[in-house]
C-alpha cells in the first residue's frame, strides 16, 4: 500500500489545492501535504518494509500488456525518501514568498512531486512513461508561471528539450515492447528481452538521449544553467534537487540493466563525455557572478561525476551514485535556500554586489559554509562519502580518467570557496550594511540540512545498507 | 444501415420542418435529438438489430470497425452541435438548412465507413464533399467565405474527376466495382498497370480529400475563409471518415501495389508532417495554425494507412476521436474570441479560467502528452510502424515533428497563462458552454488514463 500512498497523497493533495483561495491556507495545506508523505516514506523504509507492503499491482490495460505495477526497491526507497523530505523543507524555507495565486502555485509543486515519485516507483515501463511525462508538465507550469524575466522563452526550450528526448524513448520503449515474448511492458520482461548487438546499440541511443537530456550530461546540458536561474527558487530546488535524479535513477533502472552489451560498448565514451561535462562546467562556475548560475553549473559537475560512475560498473561505484542522488539534492536545496535568502532580503544574486554578510548574519554564514563544503565533498559531510565510492568505482576502471576527473574536486573547491569568500567575507558595502540575519524559517531548515549532511557523512550505513540489493539486482542483469 | 438511412430521412424531414417551426433557436435541439436517435440506432446495429433490410448486393458491408467508427463520428458530431450550435445560428440567414446539411454529411460518413464497392465510395465522398461546399460558403455575406467555398467547389470537382477516372481504370483492370476482385485483365504481368494507375488516381484524389501534402494547398485558405463553427466540423470528423474510407480501400488493394506503395505513402507522410508542422508556427492567427495543424495531423493518421495492421486500425479509431474532440474544444472557444490572434488569447486564464483551462487540456491532447487521449492516438500510430520494424526512420522523423508541433500549440498557452493582457469574448458565454467544455475535457482525461473502456468496444 505504501507506494500507491507515496503517489496518491500528492497527486490528491495537489488537486485540491488548486481550489484553495487563501494564501495561508494553501501553504498550509501543501506543508501538511508533503509532511503526511514524508512520514509514509519513513514509514516505508524502517517500519512497514516487508515486501508485502512495498509492492502493488492492479490490472490497467490488459489490452497493450500493461499493468499498473508499482514498488519500491532500495534505490526507490533512497528517491522517494529525497522526494518527500525535499518537499517540507522547500515549503517551509520559502514560506515567506509571495506567490501571485498561491493555491495553483502549491497545487503543481506537489503534482510534480506526484508525477516524480511514479517515476521512482513505476515497475511498468509504460506507466514510467507516463509519469516521467507527467513530472514534467506542472513543472512546466511552475517555472513559466513564476519565473524571472525570460522565463516563457527559458523554460519552453527546457521542454522542448525534455520532449524530443522522451518521445525518441517512447520509440525505444515501443521497440523493446514488440521484441518481448509475451508483449509486455514489465520491467522483468524488459530485463529478459533479447535484442542482437546493432538492435541493442540504437536502443541504447534512443533511451540514453532522454536521460542524457534530463540529467543533464555535456552536450545535452545546454537548457539547464538558464532554467536554474529563471524559475522561481523553490521551484529549482525541485529541478535541481529531485528532478535531475530522475535521469539517473532511468539510466540505473531502465538502461544498463536492459542494454548490458550497448553499455559496455559505449561505457567509454560516456564517460569521457561525462568528464569533459564536469571539467567544462567547472570551470564555467568559476567565471560566474550569479549564485544562481554558479550552484547550476556545479550540479551539472556533480550529476557528471554520477554518470561517469555508473557506467564504469562497479560495485562500490554504483552503491555511491544511490546515495549520492540523495546527498546531492540535500546539498543543493541547502544552497539554493540560502541563494534565495540572500535575493529575496538584498534584492541581487551577483557577487559582485555582496560582501562581508558574515558580520550581518553569522548563523547563515555559518550553515552556509557546511552547505558548501559538503559541495566540496569535504570528509565528514555526507558528499564525501558518495563521491569516495564514485571515484573508487572510476578508479577501478580506468584510472587515468579517474585523475582526470579528480581535477574536478579541486575546481569544485575553488568555486565553492569563492562563492563562500565573496557573499560573506570582505568589506560590507551599501548593500550589504542593511542586511540582517535570515528568518529563522530559513535558519531552521538550513540547521536541519546540515545535521543530516553531518550526520551521513559520519554514519553512511544505513544508505549504504539500502543499496545493496538494487546494486547486485543491476550487476545480476549487467553479467 | 441504420446510420445512413435515418440521417437521410431525418434530413429531409428536418428541411421542411422550418415551414413549421420558426423559432430559429429550436433547431439546435432537434438536430441533438436526432444525432442522440442516430447514435441510438446506430449502437443498436452493433449489437445485431437493424431497422431495414435492404438487400444491399454486397455493395455496402457493416462491419464492427465501421460501426464503431460511426457511433464516434456521431457522437462526436452531437458534442459539436451542443458546444456550438448557438454558433451555427449566427452564421447565415436559412440556420435550418445549415443543420440539414450536417445531417447529409454524417448519411455520406455512415457510406464511408461501410463501402464495399467503388461505386460506393464515390458516393459516399460526394455525399460528404456537396454539403461540406454549401457549408464553406454559408456566410453569403462575406467575401471571404464566398471565395473559400468557390476555390473549394473549383478544386473538390477536379479531385472527384480524377478520383472516377481511378475507378474506371479499376474497373477496367478488374471487371468490376467490387473491393476484392482481383486485377484479372492483362495477363501475367507481375503488376498490372492499370490497376496501379486507377490507384495512383484514387490516391491523389483522397489525398486531397484528407489534405495530406502535395494535395494540401486548399486546406489553409478554405479552412481560414470558411465560417468558425464549420471549420471545425470539416477538420475533423469529416476528415476523420474520409480516413476511414481510404484505409478500407486500400487495406483490400495494397497488396496488389508492392513496394513501391510503401514509398509513397511514407514520402507523402514526411512531406505532409513537414508542411503542415513548419508552416503551422509561422502563423498569426490561431485559426489558421489550426489549419495547419491539421494538415500535420493528417500526417500522422497516414501513418494507419503506411502499417494497416491491427495496431493500426485500433489507432485510427483513437486517432478520430481524440483529434475530433479535442479540435472541436479548441474551436468552439475560438468562436467566442473577439480576436483569433495567438495575441488575442493574452491573459484568458485571468478572465476565463474555464475557457483557458479547458483550452489547455485540449491543446495538450493535440500535442499528445500523456493522460490525454491524445496521447494514445500518438502511440497507436507510432506502435503501428514500430511494429513492423522496418521502418523505425519515420517514426523518428514523425516525432521530431511532433516535437516541432509543441512550439504552435504551446504558444497559445503561453499567451493564455504567461502573458499580460485582456483577452475578451465577442459574446457572453453561458454556463452550459463552460460546463460541457469542462465535461469534453473530462472525457478527454478519462480515455487518456483509461484507453480501453473506449476499445474493449471494438472487440467486446
Amino acid at each position: 500500500m505504501i507506494p500507491v500512498l507515496l503517489i496518491l497523497i500528492p497527486l490528491i493533495s495537489g488537486l485540491i489545492s488548486f481550489f484553495i483561495k487563501d494564501v495561508k491556507a494553501a501553504k498550509g495545506w501543501a506543508l501538511l501535504s508533503s509532511l503526511v508523505t514524508f512520514a509514509i516514506s519513513v514509514a516505508g523504509i524502517w517500519i512497514y518494509n516487508q515486501p508485502a507492503n512495498l509492492h502493488y499491482d492492479a490490472a490497467w490495460l490488459p489490452a497493450l500488456g500493461s499493468r499498473f505495477t508499482i514498488g519500491l526497491d532500495g534505490m526507490g526507497q533512497i528517491l522517494c525518501l529525497l522526494n518527500a523530505v525535499a518537499m517540507p523543507i522547500i515549503f517551509v524555507s520559502t514560506y515567506r514568498n509571495m506567490y501571485q495565486n498561491p493555491g495553483a502555485f502549491y497545487a503543481l509543486m506537489l503534482l510534480t512531486q506526484a508525477g516524480m515519485m511514479g517515476v521512482f516507483l513505476a515497475y511498468d515501463c509504460l506507466l514510467f512513461y507516463f509519469f516521467w511525462e507527467l513530472a514534467l508538465i506542472p513543472a512546466y507550469f511552475l517555472c513559466s508561471q513564476w519565473g524571472g524575466e525570460k522565463r516563457i522563452a527559458v523554460t519552453f526550450k527546457f521542454f522542448i528539450y525534455t520532449f524530443v528526448g522522451s518521445l525518441l524513448m517512447l520509440i525505444g520503449i515501443l521497440y523493446l515492447y514488440y521484441k518481448t515474448p509475451d508483449e509486455s511492458f514489465a520491467l522483468k520482461a524488459f530485463y529478459n528481452v533479447v535484442l542482437t548487438g546493432n538492435e541493442q546499440s540504437f536502443m541504447f541511443w534512443l533511451f540514453f538521449i532522454a536521460f542524457a537530456i534530463k540529467m543533464p550530461i555535456f552536450p545535452f546540458h545546454t537548457w539547464q544553467p538558464d532554467t536554474y536561474e529563471q524559475a522561481p527558487t523553490a521551484a529549482t530546488m525541485v529541478l535541481s534537487g529531485v528532478m535531475v535524479k530522475m535521469g539517473i535513477f532511468a539510466v540505473l533502472r531502465w538502461l544498463v540493466p536492459v542494454f548490458p552489451a550497448a553499455t559496455e560498448q559505449f561505457s567509454q565514451l560516456i564517460i569521457i563525455l561525462s568528464i569533459i561535462g564536469m571539467l567544462y562546467a567547472s570551470l564555467i562556475a568559476i567565471r560566474q557572478d550569479d549564485i544562481k548560475r554558479l550552484i547550476a553549473y556545479s550540479s551539472i559537475a556533480h550529476i557528471g561525476l554520477m554518470s561517469a560512475a555508473i557506467f564504469a560498473q562497479e560495485k562500490t561505484g554504483l552503491q555511491g551514485v544511490m546515495i549520492q542522488m540523495f546527498n546531492h539534492g540535500i546539498n543543493v536545496i541547502g544552497l539554493w535556500i540560502v541563494a534565495d535568502a540572500i535575493e529575496s532580503k538584498l534584492g541581487t544574486r551577483k557577487f559582485s554586489q555582496l560582501g562581508g554578510l558574515a558580520q550581518k548574519a553569522p548563523v547563515l554564514a555559518i550553515l552556509f559554509v557546511v552547505m558548501a563544503l559538503a559541495n566540496v565533498a569535504l570528509p565528514l559531510t555526507n558528499a564525501f562519502v558518495g563521491e569516495f565510492l564514485m571515484f573508487n568505482g572510476l578508479f577501478r576502471y580506468n584510472i587515468w580518467m579517474s585523475a582526470v576527473a579528480g581535477i574536478s574536486i579541486i575546481l569544485a573547491a575553488v568555486y565553492s570557496l569563492n562563492m563562500i569568500q565573496k557573499i560573506f567575507f570582505g568589506e560590507t558595502n551599501a548593500l550589504t550594511e542593511q542586511a540582517t540575519e535570515a528568518r529563522s524559517n530559513v535558519q531552521w531548515m538550513l540547521a536541519i540540512l546540515a545535521v543530516v549532511i553531518i550526520v551521513l557523512g559520519v554514519y553512511p550505513q544505513p544508505m549504504l545498507r539500502l543499496t545493496e540489493d538494487t546494486v547486485n539486482t543491476i550487476l545480476a542483469a549487467v553479467k | 444501415m441504420n446510420t445512413i438511412i435515418i440521417s437521410a430521412i431525418f434530413g429531409v424531414l428536418m428541411m421542411f420542418s422550418s415551414i413549421s417551426v420558426k423559432r430559429v433557436s429550436a433547431y439546435k435541439y432537434i438536430a441533438a435529438f436526432g444525432l442522440i436517435l442516430l447514435l441510438i440506432m446506430n449502437i443498436a446495429e452493433t449489437y445485431g438489430f437493424q431497422l431495414f433490410h435492404v438487400n444491399t448486393r454486397d455493395m455496402l458491408r457493416f462491419d464492427r470497425f465501421g460501426l464503431f467508427f460511426n457511433s464516434i463520428a456521431i457522437a462526436a458530431t452531437l458534442i459539436y452541435i451542443l458546444l456550438s450550435g448557438r454558433d451555427v445560428e449566427a452564421v447565415g440567414k436559412n440556420t435550418c438548412d445549415l443543420f440539414v446539411l450536417i445531417f447529409f454529411v454524417m448519411c455520406g460518413i455512415g457510406i464511408m465507413s461501410s463501402f464495399n464497392s467503388l461505386l460506393m465510395l464515390f458516393l459516399g465522398i460526394e455525399i460528404i464533399s456537396i454539403p461540406l461546399y454549401i457549408l464553406t460558403g454559408s456566410d453569403k455575406k462575406n467575401l471571404k467565405s464566398n471565395e473559400a467555398a468557390l476555390k473549394y467547389f473549383l478544386m473538390g470537382s477536379f479531385s472527384t474527376g480524377i478520383m472516377l477516372m481511378g475507378i474506371a481504370l479499376l474497373f477496367g483492370a478488374t471487371g468490376g466495382f467490387a473491393l476484392d476482385r482481383p486485377a484479372t485483365m492483362f495477363g501475367p504481368l507481375p503488376v498490372n498497370v492499370m490497376e496501379v494507375i486507377g490507384l495512383a488516381f484514387i490516391l491523389v484524389a483522397m489525398a486531397f480529400k484528407v489534405s495530406a501534402a502535395p494535395f494540401h494547398f486548399w486546406t489553409p485558405d478554405v479552412y481560414d475563409g470558411a465560417p468558425s463553427v464549420f471549420t471545425s466540423f470539416m477538420a475533423t470528423i469529416v476528415k476523420a471518415a474520409i480516413f476511414i474510407g481510404f484505409i478500407k480501400l486500400f487495406e483490400a488493394k495494397a497488396p496488389d501495389l508492392g513496394q513501391g506503395w510503401h514509398i509513397v505513402i511514407a514520402l507523402m507522410i514526411v512531406a505532409t508532417l513537414f508542411i503542415g508542422n513548419i508552416t503551422a508556427i509561422f502563423q498569426q492567427s490561431v485559426k489558421r495554425m489550426l489549419a495547419y495543424s491539421s494538415i500535420a495531423q493528417a500526417g500522422f493518421m497516414m501513418f494507419a494507412l503506411f502499417s494497416q495492421n491491427d495496431t493500426s486500425k485500433e489507432g485510427i479509431i483513437l486517432y478520430s476521436l481524440a483529434y475530433s474532440l479535442s479540435t472541436i474544444g479548441i474551436f468552439a472557444i475560438l468562436i467566442k474570441m473577439k480576436d483569433v490572434t495567438f495575441e488575442g488569447f493574452n491573459g484568458l486564464a485571468r478572465t476565463q479560467p474555464v475557457l483557458a483551462a479547458t483550452n489547455a487540456v485540449f491543446l495538450l491532447s493535440l500535442v499528445g502528452i500523456p493522460l490525454t487521449a491524445g496521447f494514445w492516438a500518438k502511440y497507436y500510430m507510432l506502435a503501428s510502424v514500430v511494429k513492423m520494424e522496418s521502418a523505425l526512420w519515420l517514426v523518428i522523423v514523425a516525432v521530431i515533428f511532433a516535437a516541432v508541433s509543441v512550439y504552435y500549440y504551446f504558444r497559445v498557452i503561453q499567451a493564455m497563462y504567461f502573458k499580460e493582457g485582456e483577452a475578451a469574448l465577442a459574446t457572453e458565454v453561458k454556463p452550459g458552454f463552460r460546463f460541457g467544455l469542462i465535461l469534453l475535457a473530462a472525457a478527454i482525461i478519462v480515455i487518456g488514463v483509461m484507453p480501453n473502456l473506449l476499445l474493449n468496444w471494438l472487440y467486446f
